[in-house]
């Protein structure tokens, strides 16, 4: 099933397609913004910006670490540089750059990690950005995005442009469906949204797995269970308040990613709960291993990243909460 | 070729070097740890560029858009950069015994963002040449004319990004950034020649589109020469390679390259301290 078609969501355009239309409107509104290219242009649609600015644009070739520590420079004399590349070459090539040019010295630089997850499909594992956000966790001075369709790209984009200091930011081949109206999309760094009401649990997601909450949040409304589902785009700074929020009233979550469950956005919610307000938990995400060359829905379906695994992860949350709740008031 | 020694004041800037030895020797005895030879090889080459009258800068305007930058890329030897920012006048002279310690800006590595004069957090070798790469590219956007110099170590140039750079560098035309190589010959372990070898290193920096000049690291006139007479505006970036001792100044830290990442003790720095004030006996 296509995502979002079950919760009634209208089908959107690639995020990448996104992340360049994205791009080159903050590049016409700031003058100070440039952009890096580790030759993916074509593929993270960061070109937009190379034909509309081509003095703004800058292709340092396959030279990953090189591309970060241009980009860096830039930053210091007061340029505001969106590097642009897959999530895979640019983060692992270039992590020690990220790290030591960007984070430690705290520079207004964007990060930009594309063909994040497993669904950029046929080009396999070699390709996939798996672990982008538990290597940027690792960062304790860089925010990290992760838009879940195109009125909050756009949204993520501008925001990441305007927010003084590091930022790394998730885009996708893949298409997502419209969560959010074009016009004053709710985008607010560290702000979490609750895009649909319910008590009896709350799935937390990120990127594409939003739509398919929304999407397990229909089946379940059809078993007599009322979801309620949070769009985390935001995975540092953490929207406490929300998270909290949604554990202690609801009593149990549900956390979706495309990413590795190591390190990625359900560990650092579990972080906060088991501290905050343990309650049980379920996670969706992709276990210790890699993904392989195929279909994308293939992919999502082989790697227990559908819909149909949030709702199952969903009831047994939830079953878990009742079955708890029931113990403590035999005693 | 601009003779600077009629223009120059050799005694004042031999004595400004004397000076920052000492108080790279003092830092780093205090602190107990540093990097107090791979600073004092690299001594002269700071001096010809702060006080020789290469850098336009303002030290009391420290991030004034037009000043050319200085970045540490060899950034263990952060005794040296603190020591000559503060002769400089970047800072107050008395930060430089808060080396290493708690809540003080003067860290065991430079760390952009906490004292003025800092152009790049540096301490991961192979950075500091594409942070170069990245002010040039960004005073072209700016129009400003400033040049940017950048002070790699001899180990460093075995880091593939460095190689990165001076491609990018050449192939950007680069004409305003200067590299400055400090070949003390000697890396953390060894000598560079026996761990990994680096010759020709003229040639490679030739092939990958660079003017390369080469001077007496210790000799201050000559690096002055040698800077001033790069040809302008060819489009070609420029590297200036020093030959260095490491340790220079204090006889048994030349002896031994295990000084690379160790502080001289008290008694040992007091034999120092004579040697770089009045010469081996």
């Amino acid at each position: 099933m296509v995502p979002g078609e079950k919760a009634g969501l209208r089908p959107g355009k690639p995020m990448r397609d996104v992340f360049g239309e994205a791009l080159l409107a903050v590049c016409r509104e700031n003058p100070r913004v440039v952009v890096l290219d580790g030759d993916l242009g074509n593929s993270t649609k960061a070109e937009t910006v190379r034909m509309a600015f081509p003095e703004r644009f800058f292709n340092l070739g396959i030279a990953e670490s090189n591309l970060v520590g241009v980009g860096a420079g830039l930053a210091a004399c007061g340029f505001i540089p969106w590097i642009t590349s897959f999530s895979s070459f640019l983060l692992c090539n270039a992590y020690d750059q990220i790290r030591l040019a960007v984070a430690i010295s705290n520079l207004n630089a964007k990060i930009l990690g594309s063909h994040g997850g497993i669904t950029l499909g046929q080009d396999g594992p070699t390709q996939m950005g798996i672990e982008d956000l538990a290597l940027m966790g690792g960062l304790p001075t860089m925010t990290i995005l992760v838009p879940s369709d195109q009125a909050s790209m756009h949204a993520a984009v501008r925001a990441a442009t305007e927010h003084v200091g590091p930022v790394f930011l998730r885009s996708s081949r893949v298409a997502m469906p419209h969560i959010y109206p074009a016009e004053n999309t709710p985008f607010e760094i560290g702000k979490a949204n609750v895009i649909r009401q319910g008590d009896d649990l709350a799935i937390v997601a990120c990127g594409l797995m939003v739509g398919m909450a929304l999407d397990a949040a229909a089946t379940l409304a059809e078993q007599g269970i009322q979801a309620r589902v949070i769009d985390l785009h935001t995975l540092r700074p953490l929207d406490r308040e929300t998270l909290v929020a949604a554990a202690s009233q609801t009593g149990a979550v549900v956390t979706a990613e495309e990413h590795l469950l190591q390190g990625g956005m359900g560990s650092n919610v579990a972080r906060l709960l088991g501290e905050a307000c343990p309650v049980p938990m379920r996670f969706v995400g992709l276990a210790d291993a890699y993904a392989e060359s195929a279909d994308p829905d293939e992919l999502l379906v082989k790697y227990h990243l559908t819909a149909a695994d949030i709702a199952q992860a969903a009831r047994e949350a939830f079953q878990a909460k009742v079955a708890a709740r029931d113990n403590r008031n035999q005693k | 070729m601009v003779d600077t020694r009629q223009t120059i004041d050799i005694p004042n800037l031999a004595e400004k070097a004397r000076q920052l030895r000492l108080d790279i020797l003092d830092m780093t005895t205090q602190a107990g740890s540093g990097h107090p030879s791979s600073s004092f090889s690299a001594v002269e080459i700071l001096v010809a560029l702060f006080f020789g009258g290469i850098l336009r800068h303002r030290p009391g305007d420290p991030w004034w858009p037009g000043r050319d930058r200085f970045i540490m890329s060899k950034g263990h030897a952060a005794p040296l950069l603190y020591a000559v920012l503060a002769a400089a006048g970047y800072f107050p002279r008395q930060e430089l015994w808060r080396l290493r310690q708690i809540d003080s800006p003067v860290q065991g590595h430079p760390i952009q963002g906490l004292l003025p004069g800092v152009e790049a957090t540096t301490g991961s070798l192979g950075q500091g040449l594409s942070v170069g790469l990245g002010h040039v590219l960004g005073g072209r956007l700016n129009k400003l004319d400033y040049r940017v110099y950048v002070l790699i170590g001899d180990g460093e140039c075995q880091a593939g990004q460095v190689w990165e750079a001076a491609m990018a560098a050449a192939h950007f035309k680069a004409d305003r950034l200067t590299a400055i190589l400090d070949y003390n010959k000697y890396q953390e372990t060894g000598p560079i020649s026996r761990e990994m070898g680096l010759e020709p290193l003229a040639e490679k920096w030739r092939s990958f589109g660079w003017q390369v000049s080469q001077a007496d690291g210790h000799d201050i006139p000559a690096l002055i020469s040698a800077l001033r007479s790069f040809p302008q505006e060819t489009g070609r970036p420029s590297i200036l390679i020093a030959h260095t001792v490491k340790g220079k100044g204090v006889s048994f830290v030349e002896a031994d390259f295990t000084f690379h990442g160790r502080a001289l003790k008290p008694e040992q720095a007091a034999l120092a301290r004579e040697e770089i004030l009045y010469g081996t006996r």
